[in-house]
């Protein structure tokens, strides 16, 4: 079974993207748009609703693991770069790379390659505590692009790390929740690290 | 392509002008904005951008949405910027935000998806001896466009179980049938697509 998944996963490594890879991939682009769609979620008691978005790069490396999942993501901000509303809020087009945020969204790219590849080491399948180390290195990843790409705007590292330290609590909240989330996903879908859904059938 | 979008049609010198032109001209003023530091040369720049909105008559409630998304940002980093840094610093990172924000708005409103894309796979030819496809773009925009419409149904779905069951407010209640079958979904189109031979093309 793990022996299956990983000759898989090293046979997905081909220079095409044979096409159960590419239907993950482009499926996995479509939900991080679809997180962007819901208004927010009210969670627990809480007044204020929250933005899922951001957590669809980290589901995505944990899911789908680092080539999958990254090139995911990076489907989905080329949707946004070309004009497509589908960043929370109906945003998108060239625009939100370039505000305070634009870092943010190029390292979600990373960050979702970081995750996977964490993610990947484990078998026969992750759990909750590889997924929540794979995912505070996905933020802190996110942070380290996000952070210099904003200092770049203002001309001074130390003041755009102090401004993006309001994410911190938020994206603290998240990871746990998408760890939580994805062992639960890997539970009970046990073929997910493979790229084909026949293998694990035969 | 497709109803959504961020496209404003029109006949303006700027949507006339060819994506890859507009796009590089979008790449120059980066670049400029971050060599230039004085205030009033970045000033002239951020008016010369606002003067593009009437030139390529972008309507009037277009305008209004896009002032209303850039004063809370603006506004914001004006006063963290003069607080910790001071006004001069926080004038200039204010104008280069307007300029990039301003032109890139621009155009993304004056350019049509299919276009872009269109400019996108020529512009990426060279990457062709890589192993890169950028032919497939288009195909790949197109399904990824008809995976939102699939999956936004099968959220709904998901939503309205979750709500029979009252859990309304739990989050792993929604997102992890979702994800689940946001997967069922992708295998079923992974085999469409091996059947239709995509991957062997």
């Amino acid at each position: 079974m793990s022996e299956a998944r990983n000759t898989s996963i090293s046979q997905s490594s081909g220079r095409a993207l044979p096409a159960a890879d590419l239907a993950r991939t482009v499926v996995f682009a479509a939900f991080i748009a679809v997180l962007g769609l819901f208004p927010g979620f009210y969670l627990g008691g809480a007044a204020v609703p929250i933005v899922l978005q951001n957590t669809g790069p980290l589901l995505a490396g944990s899911i789908l693991g680092a080539r999958r999942g990254g090139a995911a993501v990076l489907l989905f901000l080329a949707l946004v770069a070309l004009g497509l509303p589908l960043l929370s809020g109906g945003r998108g087009g060239l625009a939100v790379f370039a505000g305070p945020s634009g870092g943010f969204l190029i390292g979600y790219v990373f960050s979702a390659v970081v995750v996977g590849l964490i993610v990947q080491r484990a078998t026969p399948r992750p759990g909750l505590l590889v997924l929540l180390l794979a995912n505070v290195a996905g933020v802190a990843v996110d942070y380290l692009v996000g952070i210099p790409y904003w200092a770049a705007f203002t001309g001074d590292l130390r003041v755009a790390a102090i401004q993006s330290l309001v994410f911190v609590p938020g994206d603290a909240a998240k990871l746990v929740l998408v760890s939580l989330v994805a062992a639960a996903v890997h539970r009970a879908v046990p073929t997910v690290p493979a790229a084909s859904p026949r293998t694990a059938e035969d | 392509m497709t109803p959504l979008g961020l496209y404003q049609p029109g006949t303006s010198v700027l949507h006339r002008a060819a994506a890859g032109h507009k796009f590089l001209a979008l790449l120059a003023l980066a670049v400029l904005i971050f060599v230039v530091h004085s205030p009033v040369w970045l000033g002239v720049t951020a008016l010369a951008v606002t003067l593009g909105y009437p030139v390529a008559r972008v309507s009037p409630r277009r305008c209004l949405q896009l002032v209303r998304l850039l004063v809370p940002v603006l506004g914001l980093v004006f006063a963290a910027q003069w607080w910790l840094v001071g006004f001069d610093s926080a004038a200039v990172v204010c104008l280069r935000l307007l300029v990039t924000l301003g032109a890139a708005n621009l155009f993304t409103l004056t350019t049509r998806v299919d276009d872009l894309v269109t400019a996108v796979e020529r512009g990426l030819r060279p990457t062709r001896r890589f192993g890169v496809r950028p032919e497939r773009l288009g195909l790949l925009v197109g399904l990824t466009l008809q995976a939102v419409a699939a999956l936004s149904m099968i959220a709904g779905q998901t939503r309205e179980a979750q709500r029979a069951r009252s859990a309304e407010r739990s989050l792993p209640a929604f997102a992890v049938p979702f994800l689940i079958r946001t997967l069922r979904h992708a295998d079923e189109l992974g085999e469409a697509l091996a059947a239709r031979g995509v991957d062997d093309d």
